[in-house]
């Protein structure tokens, strides 16, 4: 019986800690990020032709979005995406990105 | 263990040893609320909403009501129509839903009754909820349409919903004769997808460049201006030269009567055009069950807080995608999917007694004018009190660019379609 519920107890504190991590968190930087998921695939993960976002790093990112934004950078809809966005909301973009596994 | 046990053993932890209580206890360990919400329509407004809840709260029961056990998107449906791609190619089912917990009902909704929380199935079904979403697309206002109704639409097919309506114009186009006329009739404003007409003709011109070349494509235009109207016009002399002619609606476009047996039409210009194949695009309003409920104003559409997607007729009850009112936003499957995710954020905000930060929305329409040539016009979007939901920043395709810029973003229309139905449907 002991044992018994040793193993329920774990199996409870696994439960729970898997919906811990399976719940998004809504911050600002998850609303503005969210959106990019239409063409990058849910979590910045695309299946298809356009570039997947998720995991690269913040650096990276943000350097990107600000070349898309002054038109440094060759592209064809993401300069005008980027026209969109405050030099504060591409970092928390970049972040959200960077921190996708 | 036996069943005393167990029984013995969660009243240790202090509570039933019902299953709904265990779950309602892990939920809320877990900042769960487990409330109930329950998702009317499962097009790209509705089943990103579902998915992107369960994202933010596991706990949630989620029910999502959508008759039609699989979905057929109005994106790329043209290319159904110009008889390149199948309607399996843009069918999604609801597989992923199920997977992850949403409990699916396909089945239609007869009323909703917002003072009492309660949905009416046409199954005899009820169902109560705790924050309800409607997320119903649109309706036709065929009483707007002189002389023709909602079964002449097997003759005269709007194909403006996909599925057998693609196929009916599809095996139109395909029994025509060469040397045929092909009218296309685009309503005035708002409706669903506002360049989707000129990507139809488009494509319908493609089609006939390459089976029935003396064929022709007139397009009789409630409008005087459209969506991406200088691309689709060089694109249509560039690529089909002599083949579209587009006649806005003071110049001859707005139709006034429809003689449905012999396809033709009059103007109110006073003109007759008569056709082999007519696609008219009747004038459109918000899916039924936001009408017959209450939730729409005189003009058909849903007016909502375009901070959460709200509505202001009822508290606890959000409308979202075509048959909302979203400011600047157009109707299209793009916005559907933005607001669907920042309504799940409201809602989860509102569940949990907290402020929701402020929403970002993001619309990009692809257009093709062939396989090989697209465009896009592009917006980000933000609220504001005063202003509503109101465009920050985007734009459209460049008018000088060349073949592989127009063929990039063809490629990019088909990225987009494969990412944004998977973060749908997927």
């Amino acid at each position: 019986m002991q044992r018994y519920l040793i193993i329920t107890f774990f199996m409870f504190s696994a439960m729970l800690f898997a919906k811990v991590v399976l719940s998004a968190e809504i911050t600002r930087g998850a609303m503005l990020s969210n959106s990019c998921a239409a063409c990058h695939g849910t979590d910045g993960r695309s299946p298809g032709e356009i570039p997947s976002i998720n995991g690269k790093s913040a650096e990276f990112l943000s350097q990107a979005l600000h070349d898309f934004r002054e038109g440094k950078r060759p592209a064809t809809v993401m300069g005008r995406h980027a026209s969109g966005y405050t030099d504060e909301e591409i970092e928390l973009i970049a972040d959200y990105f960077s921190s996708r596994p | 263990m036996n069943r005393f046990d167990r029984r013995k053993f969660l009243k240790l932890l202090g509570i039933s040893a019902a299953p709904v209580s265990v779950a309602g206890f892990l939920s809320s360990c877990s900042k769960g609320t487990s409330a109930r919400v329950v998702i009317v329509g499962g097009g790209f407004g509705g089943a990103t909403c579902a998915k992107y809840l369960l994202r933010f709260d596991s706990s949630l029961q989620i029910t999502l009501v959508e008759p039609s056990e699989k979905y057929m998107t109005c994106p790329f449906s043209n290319m159904v129509i110009g008889d390149m791609q199948t309607l399996g190619s843009i069918s999604h089912d609801y597989s992923a839903q199920k997977e992850r917990g949403v409990q699916v009902i396909h089945a239609k909704v007869q009323a909703v009754d917002a003072m009492v929380r309660m949905v009416a199935l046409d199954n005899g079904k009820v169902i109560h909820y705790d924050r309800l979403v409607l997320s119903p697309g649109i309706d036709f206002r065929w009483e707007a349409v002189e002389g023709m109704n909602a079964p002449d639409a097997e003759i005269i097919p709007h194909a403006w919903r996909a599925g057998r309506q693609s196929t009916i114009l599809r095996e139109q186009l395909k029994s025509m004769d060469d040397g045929g006329v092909v009218i296309v009739a685009p309503p005035e404003n708002p409706y669903r997808c506002p360049p989707g007409p000129y990507e139809r003709v488009s494509l319908i011109a493609h089609y006939l460049k390459q089976h029935k070349p003396k064929s022709k494509v007139l397009v009789l235009d409630a409008k005087d201006k459209f969506s991406k109207q200088a691309l689709f016009q060089q694109g249509w002399d560039e690529l089909y030269p002599g083949m579209v002619e587009w006649v806005s609606g003071s110049k001859g476009g707005r139709i006034d009567e429809v003689d449905v047996a012999t396809r033709t039409l009059y103007t109110e210009s006073g003109d007759k055009h008569k056709a082999d194949v007519v696609n008219l695009i009747p004038p459109q309003k918000s899916g039924e069950v936001a009408v017959t409920s209450g939730f729409s104003n005189e003009d058909g559409w849903c007016p909502v807080d375009q901070r959460t997607f709200e509505s202001e007729m009822h508290k606890d009850v959000y409308v979202i995608g075509d048959a909302s009112i979203a400011g600047k936003m157009p109707k299209s499957g793009f916005a559907a999917n933005s607001q669907g995710k920042v309504c799940a954020a409201a809602i989860v905000s509102s569940l949990r007694g907290v402020e929701m930060p402020d929403p970002s929305y993001v619309n990009t329409c692809y257009s093709l004018l062939s396989p090989e040539y697209g465009i896009s016009v592009a917006a980000v979007y933000r609220y504001d009190k005063d202003r509503g939901i109101y465009k920050t920043g985007g734009g459209v395709s460049p008018v000088v660019a060349d073949d592989a810029y127009r063929l990039q973003e063809a490629r990019y229309a088909r990225g987009w379609y494969d990412s944004i139905t998977m973060d749908a449907f997927g």
